[in-house]
């Protein structure tokens, strides 16, 4: 059944996936089951990097690249001139479980174009995981795409078989998804996750009262933003994400750069490269909200409507509240140790266990891995001879982190002379 | 100068630690197994590997510390450095003469060293879990080889037995020639003379593949290729997460050796 055409399908309907950024394989912990293969692993495995850096853990492809939708922004609108072709339920089934026995990929994330209707393509896709779960003994990641507008029934058997269910909202704002996405509203977006969202918090409880309830999409739902195909504020973004994290629980939102698919669309922006740096704050901004403690509005808000691109966004608000600086490290809690700027989770896991034996100095830290070019102008600790963002004004401190190669790794400011920055210092 | 000797096994560098405290004197150099240099004008003492000996350092380290931290000790035993068995025996000996644990004293500079050493460790891994690649045999079974830098094949046996609990499979390091056997019941440790493997990408010879195998590493090739975004090429990354080191092994990389 695989032979050597599936080459060409592979190329094709690959390439028509490779926008989709998700590849997270982690969040369930299962082992394998009698004469059965596979396992999924709770801290995802990372299989292989493509020359764009980003891991490779699932195979991910698209069942179709047919599409009775015409959206400005896909590569796979109706309206382009490209080839098309699609695998069979089967054949996804096949080229996974060989790939996965070959240790090639920690699963599969399945998408697709969306052929004749909604539900006929989700229909084939649940087919797709059922034969893999039921046929093959599978009991690797499943990740699957749920068709905006496919029917509860079908998102329900879908949750019964897969790790992970998303949809994508693409487009921030609904004003600018219906310029760009005729067919598509924010409606029949938010819809599928709402379902998604009551049948695993269902599935939770009847599993709190008796242990053999069916789960339902274990490793929760995600979705993806695309960043730079509208003039969205990085406010507007991530007010969507927090909510999203809150309100529907989702365990990640991608943020992914937009990559000018159709440049003749007028509609679009015309975008030389892809913001990546901006999706790289977003991405930690996000990190912030789940991680860290911090709400959108102190990221950003009305005033600050957009991330700065050149620091990232822990120092931006640092130095807008130097009030709150410098922590002492010693004797600071938790949340305001993960606010400090060159202090990370790990950093601040050992701080804590590290102060029960001793009064921490500025070698101490280094050694532990935080970044003292960065930290050493928001802490006090034994033997630190620098000085705080309070003493030198937060304009001067964010010269100085924009000015790296004139910082020193001892600790200690090490200016040219005649530096602008050396010349406010006096 | 005082040279301990002792069998490069961890039974045996936990008999050491306790052969150390009984004659109340440590030494100031380590050699294991075979491979070492003997040092010259100096008296060595090689220790014999007693299980008892080995089992109550063991205990004594959970005593002081945790059961976890005696497992991270073996771990780091694992790095196989020349310099390993002194970190391990000086990181025990802080843990040992202390009233209190000291598994958390990040102000110690041993406690860092030691506790990087399991990062990379367990890196190490991690990594080689997510990048051995399997071939089909014509028997139908599958095989793997790779060199990891640390020896950490025994920490990845679980992981490929749960996982890949209904075929069989060999995992062989090429570097300390050795590997693990799965026959659909239980793990052993293997030790081949004459494997048909061309060491420069560990490959097995043609004439022992399956019909398909070529086939489905030429589409495994295409879909590495197909799913990267030419626009976002990105070298050093790219290089950062998948060093140049694993490449040779991977079709995915064409085994290209560097």
């Amino acid at each position: 059944m695989i032979s050597e055409t599936s080459l060409e399908k592979l190329e094709i309907l690959a390439g028509a996936a490779k926008y989709d950024v998700s590849c997270a394989s982690s969040g369930t912990q299962r082992s394998n089951t009698k004469g059965g293969i596979g396992n999924a692993s709770a801290w995802g495995i990372c299989h292989s990097f493509a020359e764009d850096g980003r891991c490779i853990s699932l195979l991910k492809i698209m069942l179709s690249n047919f599409c009775i939708y015409d959206c400005a922004y896909c590569i796979n609108r109706k309206s382009n001139d490209i080839p098309r072709t699609s695998f069979t339920p089967e054949e996804i089934a096949n080229l996974t479980i060989e790939f996965y026995r070959r240790n090639y990929i920690e699963g599969l994330f399945l998408s697709s174009g969306v052929l004749r209707n909604p539900d006929y393509t989700m229909e084939r896709m649940v087919t797709v995981a059922k034969l893999l779960r039921t046929e093959h003994k599978y009991n690797g990641y499943i990740h699957l795409k749920a068709i905006p507008g496919a029917s509860e029934q079908l998102i329900a058997d879908a949750g019964r078989w897969a790790d992970r269910l998303s949809v994508n909202i693409e487009i921030p704002t609904e004003n600018n998804l219906k310029i760009l996405a005729p067919d598509k509203d924010f409606k029949s977006v938010l819809e599928p996750m709402k379902i998604i969202s009551n049948n695993i918090t269902e599935s939770k409880e009847e599993r709190k009262k008796h242990r053999g309830a069916p789960l339902f999409s274990p490793s929760g739902q995600s979705t993806q933003l695309i960043i730079g195909a509208t003039n969205d504020t990085d406010h507007t973004i991530l007010k969507l994400s927090s909510a999203l994290y809150s309100k529907r629980d989702l365990k990640r939102v991608y943020y992914s750069g937009y990559i000018p698919v159709n440049s003749y669309d007028s509609r679009l922006p015309a975008l030389n490269t892809p913001p990546l740096r901006r999706e790289h704050r977003l991405y930690q901004a996000d990190w912030l909200l789940r991680f860290y403690g911090f709400k959108a509005n102190e990221i950003v808000n009305a005033e600050n409507p957009n991330l700065d691109l050149e620091l990232d966004p822990k120092v931006t608000w640092a130095l807008r509240n130097p009030h709150l600086f410098p922590v002492d490290i010693n004797k600071a809690d938790p949340l305001m140790l993960l606010r400090i700027p060159g202090i990370g989770t790990h950093s601040v896991q050992l701080i804590l266990l590290a102060r029960k034996h001793t009064r921490l100095n500025s070698s101490h830290l280094q050694k532990m891995g935080v970044l003292m070019k960065r930290a050493r102008f928001f802490i006090t600790c034994n033997e630190l001879r620098s000085q705080n963002v309070q003493e030198l004004k937060p304009e001067i401190v964010r010269q100085l982190l924009l000015e790296k190669k004139a910082i020193g790794t001892d600790g200690a400011v090490q200016l040219k002379l005649f530096n602008p920055v050396m010349l406010a210092l006096r | 100068m005082n040279v301990f000797a002792y069998d490069n096994t961890f039974e045996g560098l936990l008999t050491l630690v306790f052969e150390s405290y009984q004659r109340k004197h440590f030494p100031d150099e380590i050699l294991s197994g075979e491979g070492s240099q003997p040092v010259l004008f100096a008296s060595t003492n090689t220790i014999e590997t007693d299980e008892r000996k080995a089992e109550r350092v063991w205990n004594g380290i959970v005593k002081h510390s945790s059961e976890e931290n005696a497992h991270r000790i073996y771990r780091v035993f694992l790095a196989d450095m020349p310099d390993t068995p002194m970190l391990v025996l000086k990181y025990i000996r802080l843990i040992i003469d202390s009233n209190k644990n000291e598994e958390t004293n990040f102000s110690e500079p041993v406690v860092v060293e030691f506790n990087k050493l399991h990062q990379k460790v367990c890196k190490e891994a991690h990594r080689i879990n997510g990048f051995v690649r399997f071939q089909k045999t014509v028997e139908g079974s599958y095989y793997a080889s790779f060199a990891p830098i640390y020896d950490v094949l025994p920490l990845c046996i679980p992981h490929f037995r749960d996982r890949f609990a209904d075929q069989q499979w060999i995992i062989y390091d090429l570097k300390r020639n050795y590997g693990f056997w799965y026959d659909l019941k239980n793990v052993s440790r293997v030790v081949f003379d004459d494997l048909k493997v061309n060491p420069q990408n560990g490959q097995l010879h043609s004439s022992l593949l399956a019909d398909d195998e070529k086939l489905f590493q030429q589409l495994w090739r295409q879909y590495y290729h197909s799913i990267c975004i030419q626009e976002r090429k990105n070298d050093k990354v790219h290089r950062q997460l998948l060093p140049q080191r694993f490449w040779k092994y991977l079709p995915e990389k064409g085994f290209l050796s560097l």
